[in-house]
């Protein structure tokens, strides 16, 4: 039996679902921050496997694109959490953040 | 062998996954995370993508947790967190549409579908040299453009994160440089809490 492509694009949908069904599920900023990484890194390996399906190295090279995207979301979520905590002592769900409520 | 490696691999990222999302500690969601990241490099191994790999390793598992655990650490949410819910509907609603999105992207996924044309150039084994050397060459030739807004975009971020984050320690009548953090700290009905 050898690992094809599909085993890795089915491992990758699969990391999706879970880090899609955590954003969902989870109340906790942080916890929910590591989902969207779950997720990222789930797309991340859809590219290298199509980049070794299709015999093409772009989908290497994009995957740095992703890496410095996720690393800059990482960078400014986690100052806005910091600076949202500051003000609200404690509290970590994302359930008290409802100034846009109206 | 590569079998074995794969599934072993694979079967430990979606634990660790499985981690992230049903721990209820914070820290052991990162923890679970590193697993992740760290198995997720083994695969980029196992399909010959070495310096995806060593990039993953690098940036990811050890830079971009450890900015995690740091603002876990400083913001003390490192306590458990009850995982009760308050919208009723939400989890099962939640986890239907996750089982719906697996089903369809792994029915799309086992049909092998894409299977496009072969890259004419730029081949994974095209040339000489090897891995390193060819997704540099791709890097600085074909996404060349694309790379220099990355730096832009690093810029960016760095700066919005030392505005967003730092504590404004300027006099209420030099107000005019201390706005954005006000736009932060200022929220429902002027409450303020601030540590001296």
């Amino acid at each position: 039996m050898t690992v094809t492509g599909s085993y890795y694009l089915t491992f990758a949908a699969m990391l999706f679902t879970i880090g899609a069904v955590g954003l969902l599920v989870r109340r906790n900023v942080l916890v929910m921050f590591m989902c969207v990484e779950l997720m990222l890194n789930a797309v991340n390996v859809t590219f290298v496997a199509f980049s070794k399906m299709l015999n093409d190295v772009s989908g290497q090279t994009i995957v740095f694109f992703v890496l410095v995207v996720a690393a800059a979301e990482v960078a400014v979520g986690l100052a806005i959490i910091v600076a949202i905590f500051r003000r609200r002592q404690g509290s970590a769900t994302a359930d008290d953040l409802d100034l846009l409520q109206g | 062998m590569e079998t074995f490696l794969f599934f072993v691999a694979a079967g430990l990222a979606l634990a660790g996954a499985l981690g992230v999302v049903l721990a209820k500690n914070p820290v052991h969601s990162a923890l679970s995370l590193v697993l992740t990241l760290l198995t997720i490099a083994v695969l980029f191994l196992l399909q010959g993508a070495q310096l995806v790999a060593a990039v993953q390793v690098i940036v990811y598992a050890s830079a971009i947790v450890v900015l995690f655990l740091f603002v876990i650490m400083l913001i003390g949410v490192d306590r458990e967190e009850s995982l009760g819910e308050p919208f009723h509907f939400q989890r099962p609603a939640a986890i239907a549409l996750g089982v719906i999105a697996l089903a369809e992207v792994v029915f799309l996924a086992g049909h092998e579908w894409a299977t496009g044309a072969s890259a004419t150039r730029g081949g994974l084994q095209a040339g000489t040299g090897g891995n390193v050397e060819r997704v540099a060459k791709s890097l600085f030739t074909d996404f060349v453009w694309a790379f220099e807004i990355t730096a832009v975009l690093l810029v960016l971020a760095v700066v919005g994160g030392v505005v967003l984050a730092r504590r404004s320690h300027l006099k209420p009548d030099n107000a005019g440089a201390a706005q954005p953090d006000d736009a932060v700290t200022q929220g429902d009905g002027g409450e303020r809490v601030r540590n001296p």
